[in-house]
């Protein structure tokens, strides 16, 4: 009797307990004075925009900004269905996703990446310099010995192992193999319609091996030896991982510098389309790096909640202009002023009811 | 006093039936569900997703046989190394060990069975591949190299490499299990047995045949582990979807695939490719352990014929 009474007495604790706490967490965008606003999407971009959330949070502590980390497509996914404040995702959203979504999406470029060829290859000393003609044909399985004429005219003095190539891809769905993919079917005719870019593409039976994520990468990589793969600049250089020099369009081998990579972005700034939505690999530019892509926070037009859509862009506003200060020690580069003018009038476009947010809330003596 | 004992009764019966409708009412709202949301691509592609060897997510082109292939092959390739070495730690430890070994040895075992697959996984990249890559694999292509089984490129990911280490995963399951089978056997048996003068070989036989539906189920638990393991699998085999003849070559499991694309599906008919391959997984894990059953079945009818004899 004692026992069925104190599991009554527990049963009824927990669920008042489990009653009360449904109704605080009610989801309210404004409680007790402090905006809420919830992102989701890329993992690519999360050190830096969890680096712009805390330090946005010590200047405003009215304001709380969580970042998770799902990947571009389910940020994509998380912005047409309306589960989050904002969506993040490192390619550019197409048409038909666009359609999807129950009003305008406007794509904001916060800060640039790049994907780079890390290698696994004893007798390299120096870094190994590959065209993207090669890199294609290695990824197609025509390049098969890492002694190949074709890397030895790039490489005069490189000591080649006669051993097989085994190129390593990202086996989940990535925003990183879109870019890379979409690199090399700039440049291959062949490997466009054979492997097709895709956050998924179609790799060809027989020639390489998947793993998952860029640590997934890194690993098989860094352990196996004649390997070769790709992985986000960032990843790279804070494992510190050999990287190889890309000859890009103006035919230089260049590294993935910060400043090269935003060369990539002022390089294409001519061509930009007016929504921001653009491939800017194989770049214009001397020194530019050609396998740099942009990643963006996706919002729509129209903000439902004027609070948070307030919150929302005085918190971009900051992140490319007094924010991009971080960006360089998290191994991302910041955008050239040509494009931050652009994304201002982006931001500038955002409205509630009709009424232009980031003025407002300067009028508002912000 | 009696009629609250039949009330208490019918409650009791009650109650215990809901537990065990939970299970069942579980498992088809899963397969209900799965089969509702592959509707786009068992529409568009029928009986042939299980029969196509191409998966394409980028051409919308999907064929389940490679990951299919995958898994059997990778979860068969443990189950051969791991059932003999599980049998014969079990025996070892009930029959043979003195007292201060076994249970040293069988709290061991119980650690290995507690080891997150992630930590597997690891220990197989950095360990189990160069392993292979290095010496294994190199006997094997000396040695055996006539064998398309050990042909080609050795780069120590690939359906071998998956296959040992969930071996390794699955050995404490079967050992664990085993042992807790032969304890029950009763004492007198062996008695018996030793009485008309059987060797400690001759009577282990006759413990495991009167165990061996036990044992059947015990590999039938690890055969399970092995075909919806994920963590570990992903991170060892190379995670391409082909059909090899070599097992050095890189391979795909049902699990992988699901573990690796499921955070990125936003196209609807991608998304239901991989609900379709979630079903695909039941499927395989109902014929695969059916025929376990059947072959249990078997065995015990077997074994029960020798012991009438």
């Amino acid at each position: 009797m004692r026992n069925l009474l104190a599991i009554i007495l527990v049963f009824t604790v927990a669920l008042a307990m489990a009653c009360s706490g449904e109704s605080f967490g009610d989801g309210s965008s404004v409680s007790g004075g402090r905006t809420k606003l919830q992102g989701a999407g890329a993992s690519f971009p999360k050190p830096i925009y969890e680096k712009w959330m805390s330090e946005y949070g010590k200047l405003h502590q009215n304001i709380r900004i969580d970042y998770q980390s799902v990947g571009s497509g389910a940020g994509q996914k998380a912005i047409i269905a309306k589960t989050a404040d904002f969506g993040a995702s490192d390619d550019p959203m197409k048409d038909d996703d666009m359609k999807k979504a129950d009003g305008e999406i406007v794509h904001i470029p916060t800060v640039l990446g790049a994907v780079v060829l890390t290698y696994n290859l004893k007798g390299v000393d120096k870094p190994l310099k590959l065209t993207p003609e090669v890199i294609a044909a290695i990824y197609m399985g025509e390049i098969k010995k890492w002694n190949d004429p074709k890397l030895k005219t790039d490489n005069p003095d490189a000591n080649f192992p006669d051993a097989d190539i085994t190129p390593v891809y990202r086996a989940d769905s990535s925003g990183t193999t879109a870019v890379f993919t979409d690199f090399l079917s700039d440049i291959s005719e062949s490997f466009k319609e054979k492997v097709t870019p895709s956050k998924q593409p179609n790799w060809i039976k027989g020639v390489g091996l998947g793993a998952k994520g860029n640590d997934g990468v890194m690993g098989q990589v860094k352990q196996t030896p004649n390997t070769i793969g790709y992985v986000e600049v960032a990843f790279a250089k804070e494992n510190k991982l050999p990287v190889a020099l890309i000859k890009n369009k103006a035919g230089n081998f260049v590294e993935p510098s910060i400043e090269n990579i935003s060369s990539a972005a002022a390089g294409a700034v001519k061509d930009m389309p007016e929504d921001l939505r653009v491939n800017i690999t194989n770049a214009e530019g001397e020194n530019t790096y050609p396998i740099s892509s942009f990643t963006y926070i996706l919002a729509y037009k129209e903000q439902k909640d004027a609070a948070k859509g307030k919150a929302l862009v005085d918190f971009l506003w900051w992140a490319v202009h007094d924010g991009s200060q971080y960006a360089k020690d998290l191994h991302y580069a910041p955008l050239p002023k040509e494009i931050v003018e652009k994304v201002e009038a982006k931001i500038n476009s955002l409205t509630a009811d009709g009424k232009q947010l980031h003025e407002s809330a300067k009028a508002a003596g912000k | 006093m009696a009629k609250t004992g039949t009330i208490g009764d019918t409650v009791f019966r009650t109650i215990l039936f809901i537990f065990a409708a939970t299970i069942v009412v579980i498992v088809v709202a899963m397969i209900l569900m799965m089969v509702w949301n592959s509707v786009p691509t068992i529409k568009e592609f029928g009986f042939s997703f299980l029969t196509g060897t191409d998966w394409q997510p980028a051409s919308n082109v999907f064929g389940a046989v490679p990951f299919i292939y995958g898994t059997i092959v990778s979860s068969l390739i443990a189950l051969i190394i791991s059932v003999p070495i599980s049998l014969g730690i079990a025996v070892y430890l009930v029959e043979q060990a003195p007292k201060q070994v076994a249970t040293p040895v069988a709290f061991m075992v119980e650690l290995l069975a507690a080891i997150p697959s992630v930590v597997y996984g690891l220990w197989g990249i950095f360990v189990l591949a160069p392993f292979i890559r290095n010496y294994l694999g190199v006997f094997l292509q000396n040695y055996f190299g006539w064998l398309p089984f050990f042909q080609g490129r050795l780069t120590g990911i690939g359906m071998l490499t998956g296959g040992l280490i969930m071996a390794i995963m699955i050995t404490p399951i079967i050992t664990a299990v085993v042992r807790d089978v032969l304890e029950v056997v009763p004492t007198t048996q062996r008695e018996a047995a030793l009485a008309l003068g059987a060797t400690k070989w001759e009577t282990t036989k006759i413990v495991l045949g009167n165990a061996a539906s036990g044992i059947a189920g015990a590999i039938v638990l690890g055969l399970g582990r092995a075909l919806g393991e994920t963590m570990a699998i992903t991170m060892v085999i190379g995670n391409a979807p082909q059909i090899s003849s070599s097992l050095f070559e890189p391979a795909y499991t049902i699990a992988s695939v699901l573990a690796a694309n499921f955070a990125e599906a936003t196209d609807e008919m991608y998304m239901s490719a991989l609900i379709e391959m979630g079903l695909v997984l039941f499927l395989v894990t109902f014929v695969v352990n059916g025929l376990a059953k059947l072959l249990v079945a078997r065995v015990a009818k077997g074994t029960g014929t020798a012991k009438a004899t």
